[in-house]
């Protein structure tokens, strides 16, 4: 079973089907090829169709008058995604890299982003207040401080395998210094229609009044596939290591918060107890509804799997216990992401009536 | 990335962590001849102790007090090739007796919840902390310690003082656990504890077992943990994907799935299971999402993949079960 979702996977699987092999069949839906595999294996297919239905929303952290500079745009992923970003409406107003400041790098449709030397020349010149940062791993912590010392609002770390001693560091140094870190090892946030900060794709879905948090950066993609046709205010990818800069708990209060964020969809995964916490401030703060959705109920204990955090240690961490905690706290808790997301247009449908 | 016990006392050393004498045998012989190298610094008497990365090795047998280099021989006999816990011993740790007169515990571990440090000390050591933390929580101090301080002078009194140690106790453990700390930050441990960590009768402060958690996203700064890594254990399969750059999981069962991200590999597990597949079967390979450890490579770092899995696996089954217990 080969699982495609992300960056390219409308490429992916037209170069499926285009090689018409004749062992491989291709399904839509996660639940559908899961059964189709499972049959096979052992020895129905759906393809529901949506139709997009975009509406006007606000967004939380990243809105339409968001600038972003992007550190590490000069190197190949930051590039790529910059490339990404500037496609889906993000403004993008600066790149940073000492080594070349004062250029101009032209990106296609006749864009060109000037380079400055450091995150504060970029702000002063620019009025820059997000930061989307591709450093790599052993120069990431070196950035985020520099993004720190800048005083930018609102720094996106997407590189994957920084050093918990870095983001354990970084994290508490940018405590009541003003920026908010998101990641690292995440994919960033969207706000749809309006601004993308990070690696999201964008031509998922459109703007609308779910807001979705995750651990998961594939899940948060397929979540929002899943509930293109209602759209999301902000999807928020907070990364899936041991110390992040901003955690569920946080997107909780800003989309309670959010005049127009009508319901929550909160994914977790095995591992820590980050759940468990967020089920907790659920109970006692959030009004709005949540559904949710935890991966990971088969895997092994002791198995790390794949994310740095995602492992089931004894009775610790098990995706059981945080379903229960969940449902405790009166959130709906999907089977499945498409059950999850059904759920969760059970909930839209209600509210407008 | 779980050490050994000898490998965290080798760190412990290195960082001037008061240790005592120890050597590694594979074989009762090499045992015999490490007792008689060590056994005159304690008059004639070593600790042969099975090297396993789980708890409750005394309990099953793993460790023993020999009064000779031929009783070092029979015990590590007895004790090369055991099993415990479903680790097999493979190397004994001959370590240099010691006169005990009361035993502490330290640890630092990574806190989660708090996005901090947490260090914790009790006079009450040797025993099983778990359930100190549970039956008599007000003996274990507890003291949150910020990464960018750590445990400096100041820190290391206000931990002595927490756990309640007499005047001339805390001034002798005090450096020790800022030594600790020294471990904990320059070799980007995840965990550092000391049980026990014991007075002597003649009244100093040695660390008499170890247990340290190495940060497998570190190895950029520390090639000289590869040593660490215990190549014997790995998956044959997942030594091949680490080679090819993959997050590789063996499970048992017979559905291959290969998916962009770990998030969606695990749903998809799950999946599969619901509809029909049992008992965990499947297996799970995720790509690599981003290209960084490719970067890393540019940067003369040689990324070695087999490290960072093992490590992240063996640290944070370490951190959960704290979290769990916390």
């Amino acid at each position: 079973m080969v699982r495609l979702d992300g960056n390219n996977a409308e490429l992916g699987r037209h170069i499926l089907d285009e090689a018409k092999l004749p062992q491989l069949e291709r399904v839509d839906t996660m639940d559908g090829a899961a059964r189709r595999v499972a049959e096979l294996a052992a020895a129905a297919t759906e393809t529901p169709s949506r139709q997009g239905r975009h509406t006007e929303a606000m967004a939380i952290f990243l809105t339409e008058n968001s600038k972003v500079i992007v550190q590490g745009m000069t190197g190949s992923e930051g590039m790529k995604h910059t490339t990404r970003m500037l496609a889906s409406g993000t403004t993008i107003v600066g790149g940073v890299n000492p080594r070349k400041a004062g250029e101009q790098v032209a990106f296609p449709g006749d864009v060109t982003v000037p380079v400055f030397g450091t995150v504060k020349d970029a702000m002063e010149a620019t009025g820059a207040d997000v930061t989307v940062i591709f450093v790599p791993a052993p120069f990431t912590k070196a950035a985020v401080v520099e993004a720190i010392d800048a005083g930018i609002p609102l720094a996106v770390v997407i590189t994957e395998g920084v050093a918990v001693k870095d983001s354990a560091e970084f994290f508490n140094y940018s405590l009541g210094k003003g920026t908010r870190i998101i990641g690292p090892n995440c994919p960033g946030l969207i706000s749809p229609g309006k601004s993308n900060a990070g690696i999201i794709p964008a031509d998922i879905t459109g703007p609308g009044r779910i807001g979705l948090v995750s651990k998961s950066g594939t899940l948060t993609y397929q979540m929002m596939y899943e509930l293109n046709d209602f759209g999301f205010s902000t999807g928020v990818g907070i990364g899936g290591d041991p110390i992040i800069g901003t955690t569920h708990i946080d997107c909780l209060e800003a989309f309670e918060n959010d005049p127009d964020t009508d319901a929550i969809v909160m994914i977790g995964e095995i591992g820590g107890d980050a759940e468990e916490r967020a089920a907790a401030y659920i109970k006692e703060h959030v009004t709005k509804p949540v559904v949710g959705y935890v991966a990971g109920f088969t895997a092994p204990e002791g198995k790390t799997m794949g994310h740095a955090g995602a492992i089931v240690s004894g009775s610790s961490g098990t995706a059981q216990a945080k379903k229960e905690a969940l449902e405790a706290a009166g959130v709906k808790v999907g089977k499945t992401p498409s059950e999850t997301a059904e759920l969760m247009r059970e909930i839209m449908r209600g509210l407008q009536k | 990335m779980d050490l050994f016990e000898y490998q965290a006392r080798d760190l412990f050393e290195k960082h001037g962590v008061p240790v005592l004498a120890g050597a590694i045998a594979t074989t009762p012989e090499e045992a015999r001849a490490a007792a008689e190298r060590i056994g005159p610094k304690s008059g004639g008497v070593t600790v042969v102790k099975a090297q396993v990365k789980t708890g409750g090795r005394g309990k099953a047998g793993g460790v023993k007090v020999a009064k000779s280099a031929d009783e070092a021989q029979a015990y590590a006999e007895q004790i090369l090739g055991m099993d415990i816990k479903g680790h097999t011993v493979k190397k004994v740790m001959i370590a240099q007796g010691a006169s005990i007169a009361e035993e502490y515990y330290f640890s630092i571990l990574l806190d989660r919840a708090n996005r901090t440090y947490l260090a914790m000390c009790s006079k009450e050591g040797g025993m099983d902390i778990e359930q100190l933390a549970v039956e008599r929580p007000e003996a274990l101090a507890k003291i949150t310690v910020d990464p960018n301080v750590g445990v400096d002078p100041a820190k290391a009194q206000e931990i002595v003082a927490a756990a309640g140690f007499d005047a001339d106790t805390a001034a002798k453990v005090a450096p020790v656990l800022e030594k600790l700390w020294e471990v904990y930050r320059d070799e980007d441990a995840t965990l550092v504890e000391v049980n026990p960590l014991v007075k002597t009768g003649d009244g100093e402060i040695v660390a008499l077992d170890g247990k340290v958690s190495i940060d497998g996203n570190s190895e950029f700064r520390h090639p000289e943990h590869e040593e660490f890594v215990d190549h014997s254990k790995t998956d044959p399969l997942e030594v091949l994907a680490v080679e090819k750059g993959l997050n590789y999981v063996k499970l048992d069962g017979n559905i291959g799935i290969i998916g962009n991200g770990a998030g969606l590999v695990m749903s998809t597990l799950d999946v599969v299971a619901y509809a029909g597949e049992k008992h965990q079967r499947g297996e799970a390979r995720q790509l690599p999402r981003h290209r960084w450890r490719r970067l890393g490579r540019g940067h003369g770092q040689r990324t070695r993949r087999h490290l960072r899995g093992r490590a992240g696996q063996g640290c944070l089954r370490q951190r959960l079960r704290w979290d769990h217990r916390l």
